[in-house]
């Protein structure tokens, strides 16, 4: 439904977003990348079951042998808002499993995917990719606190990113963005059911035979609707009022359901 | 068909809570409990986050609670003083117990400690009721009269001071005990989401002697008002409580209680007790498989946290 929602926006709009935000060019490069996105904003709705977001872009000013010899590749990244995340290790006390160790990271994305017209590895060298900060493997993760001689960060590193890709909201789809025309490329990306709300940020980078060459960002919201956004800033700016209703809900049902099913 | 629940902040198939909540109604009609204890792990074990399930199973324990209340209030078969003295100590508790769970929360341990909690409770309120009831229908299948309590039989509790004369209970009794029980069960309701009737009406039968006749009316007085503040202490500390979960629960759970309280009419009071003694356990069981197998992954990760620990 949202896809082809997108879809039909796209028909009559076309790349609505597009550039927004000039980001500093490599000056070696001639090269311009252009993207937009079908919609800014994806709402989080009673039914919701996860979206597909398609991100279309350009490349001006090509190279045209080369983007023949398809040596141009494009990788693009929705990262989610960010906030700190405590990753916890559980050990065996007693026989029960409790959580014993702990690290926080400090302001890490909720949510990462990534899609890329190859796998980002073959794209460029590592060390380039590392420096552009492209991929789960690369995400800056900054223990917070006192974390003793640090002998165990790279255990809570790779615990971090397998939980958070296990989970769903981490992925990568290398082959998630392909080239519909010489020029022109879409992206498309998955958003799970559980992406958080807030402002995501959709990264495009270019890069032309293995060198990064520039990169866009375009904001998207992703916010509750309706009832379900009612109700959570409901929750969240009048809890006692929210926790009445709350109450009195139940006491509407537990004492409606003894007057419809009364015998007498 | 699936239902976006805004508080805890994921999709759940609405089948599969209506389900929850009818068969919880059905079991609580059954046997004339609150069914706190049961749909807060059933919930957990539908991955619905525990601090969500507690806050929310206390506001289901409301709805189921709320019908029986008004029936024992209209036969006069509350206690009302002897609720309110129970209701002094639950709300002190339920405060207490709040305040423990976001620190609880905080610490990364909470999940833990509601796990632990219901293991031990039912582990040992199933054991004994189970013991109970199969001891009873021995001696009914010997032909022998069963005997609850001996009237007139007193132990160390009606020592204490801070005598008060409880009318319709026709007893005269310390009110540190009522209080402390009710306490007892204030923390129970905020850390695990329990109405704690299970737990209530044993110990007024047994450790407080009072009358059968005013002790569930009575204990489902303090159910009541000790959840309801609960769910509004919840609510406005730790964000928790979620509506439509609840709403959902609600709706099914008192229709389902409906059909519960016709089966279980027919079936033998002894036998009612041993069901539900099972059916305590094998929750029990269940929760306590959780602890010990190690977990899918040692790792897990929480947003939030401030580095402090």
């Amino acid at each position: 439904m949202i896809r082809l929602a997108l879809l039909a926006l796209l028909a009559f709009g076309g790349a609505a977003q597009a550039g927004a935000q000039p980001q500093p060019q490599n000056g070696d490069f001639t090269e311009k990348l252009e993207i937009g996105t079908s919609t800014d904003e994806i709402a989080i709705t009673s039914d919701f079951r996860g979206a597909d977001l398609t991100i279309f872009g350009a490349i001006d000013g090509s190279d045209s042998n080369l983007l023949a010899q398809g040596k141009y590749n494009v990788v693009v990244t929705l990262e989610g808002p960010k906030d700190n995340a405590t990753v916890r290790k559980n050990e065996r006390v007693f026989g029960i499993w409790v959580k014993t160790l702990s690290m926080t990271f400090e302001l890490v994305p909720e949510s990462y995917s990534l899609a890329s017209t190859r796998d980002i590895g073959t794209i460029a060298p590592p060390r380039v990719i590392a420096n552009t900060g492209i991929g789960v493997d690369h995400l800056r993760l900054e223990p917070l606190g006192l974390i003793g001689d640090g002998g165990n960060l790279v255990e809570f590193r790779n615990a971090f990113r397998r939980v958070r890709e296990d989970s769903g909201v981490y992925q990568r789809d290398p082959g998630g963005v392909q080239f519909i025309s010489s020029s022109l490329f879409k992206a498309s990306l998955r958003l799970p059911a559980n992406v958080p709300n807030g402002v995501h940020f959709v990264h495009a980078y270019l890069f032309r035979d293995g060198m990064f060459v520039v990169a866009k960002a375009l904001p998207l919201r992703v916010v509750k609707t309706g009832l379900e956004q009612a109700i959570t800033r409901a929750a969240h700016d009048q809890p006692i009022i929210y926790g009445l209703f709350a109450v009195a809900l139940a006491i509407m049902t537990g004492w409606g359901a003894s007057v419809v099913f009364r015998k007498d | 068909m699936s239902i976006y629940l805004p508080i805890a902040e994921l999709s759940v198939n609405i089948l599969i809570i209506l389900g929850m909540g009818a068969a919880v109604g059905f079991l609580s009609g059954m046997f004339g409990v609150g069914g706190g204890f049961l749909i807060t792990p059933l919930l957990i074990f539908y991955n619905i986050p525990p601090v969500v399930a507690v806050a929310t199973g206390a506001n289901q324990v409301v709805a189921s609670s709320i019908s029986g209340a008004i029936t024992h209030f209209r036969r006069g078969t509350i206690d009302i003083k002897l609720g309110t003295v129970l209701l002094c100590g639950g709300l002190v508790g339920a405060t207490l117990g709040v305040w423990l769970f976001s620190i609880l929360r905080r610490m990364g341990q909470l999940d833990l400690v509601i796990s632990l909690l219901y293991v031990v409770l039912l582990g040992s309120v199933g054991g004994l009721m189970l013991w109970e009831s199969i001891g009873a229908m021995r001696k009914t299948a010997k032909n022998k009269p069963t005997q609850l309590r001996r009237p007139g039989q007193h132990n160390w509790i009606h020592g204490l001071p801070l005598k008060m004369r409880f009318k319709k209970s026709k007893i005269y009794l310390s009110v540190i005990p009522v209080a402390t029980l009710g306490f007892c069960i204030g923390i129970l309701t905020s850390v695990m989401g329990v109405g704690g009737g299970f737990i209530m009406v044993p110990a007024m039968i047994y450790l407080l002697r009072i009358p059968t006749s005013v002790v569930v009316g009575t204990s489902l007085f303090q159910i009541v008002f000790v959840s309801a503040y609960t769910v509004i202490v919840q609510a406005s500390t730790n964000y928790t409580v979620d509506i439509v979960l609840a709403f959902v629960l609600m709706i099914a759970g008192v229709i389902g209680a409906q059909y519960g309280v016709r089966v279980g009419q027919r079936l033998r009071g002894e036998q009612l007790r041993a069901l539900l003694a099972l059916l305590v356990l094998a929750v029990g069981i269940r929760l306590s498989i959780e602890l010990i197998i190690p977990p899918k992954d040692i790792y897990s990760v929480v947003s939030g946290g401030d580095g402090s620990r």
